[in-house]
């Protein structure tokens, strides 16, 4: 069956190479997080203004950052997949959707979390939170689309332009909830993160999003891996089926 | 043209006949107005303040409602091979279709909305911004809302996918329209609003044809 | 039918198909010239549809080639697309819509050259064109599809299976219409099941597994 052998190609490189990768992305990860987790909470002196809760940013930004990070990685395997109808770029694309989805609830959970203690409330219809807020609508209507298909292939390529769809109207939403709030910004507010970071936070934070990325090549790296199992089961199976006939 | 108009008359004529989707999402607008002076309490300053966004949100909503008939029917009874056929290019058929959606859903909504802000008590300096703000934006619900209405064809429980797909893409359509009813409030310039407003409809034509067509192609396969 | 002798408007060059991992048929070559007529025959499922469904452009080969008149019908569709019939297992009607209103639309959209009344004519349903499309049987709604590419003769008609539900005389009355476009200089390419009456034509039997 040279279409099979034809499809499962590149799927063998990856198996491959990605077995090459695994180990150090999970070092580089453990490692990164570890000492960003360490040197936020530990060494960085607390904020003149916000004391100690400052450092759930160490948390929330680089997630708020992975969040948009994973839909532009997911727009970007959408397009390669929709114009060379690459099947791993699909598998990737389908991959990072649920963990785009993860940082996004992170940066929604620790931004409402952040929240309480400076603003008084869980949460401010800010515009960096309602943006991510979207966002993870947007991830939602990702998954829900991928999976709503009995054929599996269909629903990849419905997702891939919707995914794309999405990115371009990504920058218009932030556009317009930004428009929106400073229709309606409330006396209260305090900017999260000011132009003027000082460097005893921002190599923390630098070094955390670096971690976080390392991580997110990780969780894509296991998730493709399973998936190509549970696909190779479903040949499997069928083949089974058809000999039973 | 004539494939395009004759396409556009056909899907105004069946949405218009008896038991047509244009009564069903007029009558849903209505109602679901209806329904917020019993949620908020009748005070007619509360009312009022609210009024716009009550009608926009309205009109979203109304909007997603007869999404799922839009291509389906067509799909399953053979007629969307024959529009895909068609010398006009697919693009143009999705562009019909929503031309067609809009003139029987989005545009009644508009000329119906002096009368729900009247029972609002919506300020009279709103009326005109609201009311250009939704001739320019009912057709991008439209555009956009054929991208979701075409994605999920053929997906199991696609009804209740169109909402979660499209509401999020809906958010710039909604805020640029009331923005500009509250600059008119506030006594601020409207004009920037709406033009902005108009280059979200501007947007959305080029990438509803394309997406809606694409997906449409994937629906056929 | 040798193609080289006479001037082929239709030709399919080594066309194969793919669908969910399983292969339908491959390198499949013919060249129908105007006035031919091809009956695609075998199992359920064995790629009849699919093979329609590639010639008319819906659907993509894997490999292969359809040309109309020398231009690839993928690439360059304009006149495939004026040319082209199709009747697929839908009967693409509204039952909402009169008899006569459902075939004046398709009329109009796929600028037909003969008139609905022509058309309703050559199927014989012009004593029902102002009744609603839902009151008619099952055979009537297919003959009113076939009006629809009695409406546009001199092209290529594919045809999936039109002999589903019509009776015995209704049969016939497609097979003559099958021959009167044929002498028109139209080309038909149709799968069925039945023993529908085509004269001369080339029959191209898949599903026969290598």
């Amino acid at each position: 069956m040279p279409s099979l052998l034809h499809s499962l190609a590149s799927p063998a490189r990856f198996q491959r190479i990605s077995a090459h990768v695994f180990p150090w992305a999970a070092v580089l990860a453990t490692g990164l997080i570890g000492c960003g987790l360490v040197w936020a909470l530990v060494f960085v002196p607390p904020d003149y203004q916000q004391g100690d809760t400052v450092r759930v940013m160490y948390v929330h930004v680089p997630a708020a950052w992975m969040s948009m990070f994973c839909y532009a990685v997911m727009a970007v395997l959408s397009v390669s997949f929709l114009i060379w109808k690459h099947a791993l770029a699909d598998l990737a694309a389908r991959a990072s959707a649920p963990i785009g989805a993860a940082f996004t609830t992170v940066a929604l959970i620790t931004g409402s979390l952040w929240g309480k203690p400076t603003w008084g409330t869980y949460w401010e219809w800010d515009a960096r939170l309602t943006s991510v807020l979207v966002l993870f609508f947007l991830y939602l209507g990702h998954m829900a689309l991928s999976n709503a298909f009995d054929d599996r292939e269909r629903g990849g390529r419905a997702a891939a332009i919707l995914a794309v769809v999405g990115a371009i109207n990504l920058p218009i939403i932030k556009f317009s909830v930004e428009w929106w709030n400073t229709l309606h910004q409330p006396a209260s507010v305090l900017r999260m993160d000011g132009p003027t970071i000082h460097s005893s936070m921002l190599w923390p934070l630098l070094v955390m999003a670096a971690g976080f990325t390392a991580f997110y090549v990780v969780l894509l790296l296991i998730r493709i891996r399973s998936e190509l199992m549970a696909r190779r089961i479903e040949v499997l199976q069928r083949h089974r089926a058809a000999e039973g006939a | 043209m004539s494939a395009f108009t004759a396409l556009v008359r056909r899907d105004v004529a069946l949405a218009t006949r008896r038991g047509g989707e244009a009564a069903l999402t007029l009558g849903f607008f209505v109602i679901t107005i209806a329904l917020f002076p019993f949620g908020v309490g009748p005070d007619p300053e509360l009312l009022g303040r609210i009024a716009a966004g009550i009608i926009w949100v309205t009109a979203l909503l109304a909007a997603i409602v007869s999404l799922d008939r839009l291509f389906r029917q067509d799909l399953e009874d053979g007629s969307l091979d024959l529009l895909a056929l068609s010398p006009m290019p697919l693009e143009l058929v999705v562009l019909a279709k929503c031309l067609a959606h809009w003139l029987v859903t989005g545009l009644p909504v508009t000329l119906l909305a002096p009368v729900m802000g009247m029972m609002l008590q919506l300020d009279p300096e709103a009326y005109a911004p609201l009311i250009i703000g939704l001739a320019l934006g009912t057709p991008a619900l439209s555009l956009v809302g054929a991208i979701g209405a075409s994605l999920v064809l053929g997906a199991r429980r696609g009804g209740a996918l169109i909402g979660l797909l499209v509401l999020p893409l809906y958010i710039p359509v909604l805020i640029f329209g009331i923005s500009a009813v509250e600059a008119a409030l506030a006594g601020l310039p409207v004009l920037p609003h709406i033009l902005i407003e108009g280059a979200v409809l501007v947007v959305s034509l080029p990438l509803a044809a394309f997406a809606g067509a694409g997906a449409l192609r994937l629906a056929m396969d | 039918m040798d193609p080289d002798s006479r001037n082929p408007a239709l030709i399919a060059q080594s066309l194969s198909c793919e669908r969910g991992g399983r292969h339908l048929f491959a390198g499949l070559d013919f060249a129908l010239a105007p006035g031919d007529a091809l009956v695609l025959r075998g199992p359920n499922a064995s790629g009849k549809s699919s093979l329609l469904r590639v010639l008319a452009g819906l659907l993509e080969p894997t490999e292969g080639q359809v040309l109309w008149h020398g231009k690839d019908t993928r690439e360059d569709p304009a006149d495939w697309r004026r040319s082209l019939a199709f009747l697929g297992h839908g009967t693409a009607l509204k039952p909402q819509f009169s008899v006569g209103d459902n075939l004046g639309f398709w009329s109009r959209f796929e600028q037909a050259s003969r008139t609905p009344a022509e058309a309703l004519e050559a199927v014989g349903l012009s004593h029902l064109a102002d009744l609603p499309a839902s009151m008619l049987s099952a055979g009537q709604q297919r003959r009113l599809a076939l009006a629809r590419l009695a409406a546009r003769p001199g092209g290529c008609w594919l045809m999936d299976e039109p002999t589903v539900t019509l009776d015995a005389a209704s049969v016939e009355q497609l097979s003559a219409m099958i021959a009167q476009h044929r002498a028109e200089g139209g080309i038909a390419i149709l799968a069925t099941h039945e023993d529908l009456a085509v004269e001369n034509a080339a029959v191209l039997t898949l599903g026969v597994r290598s």
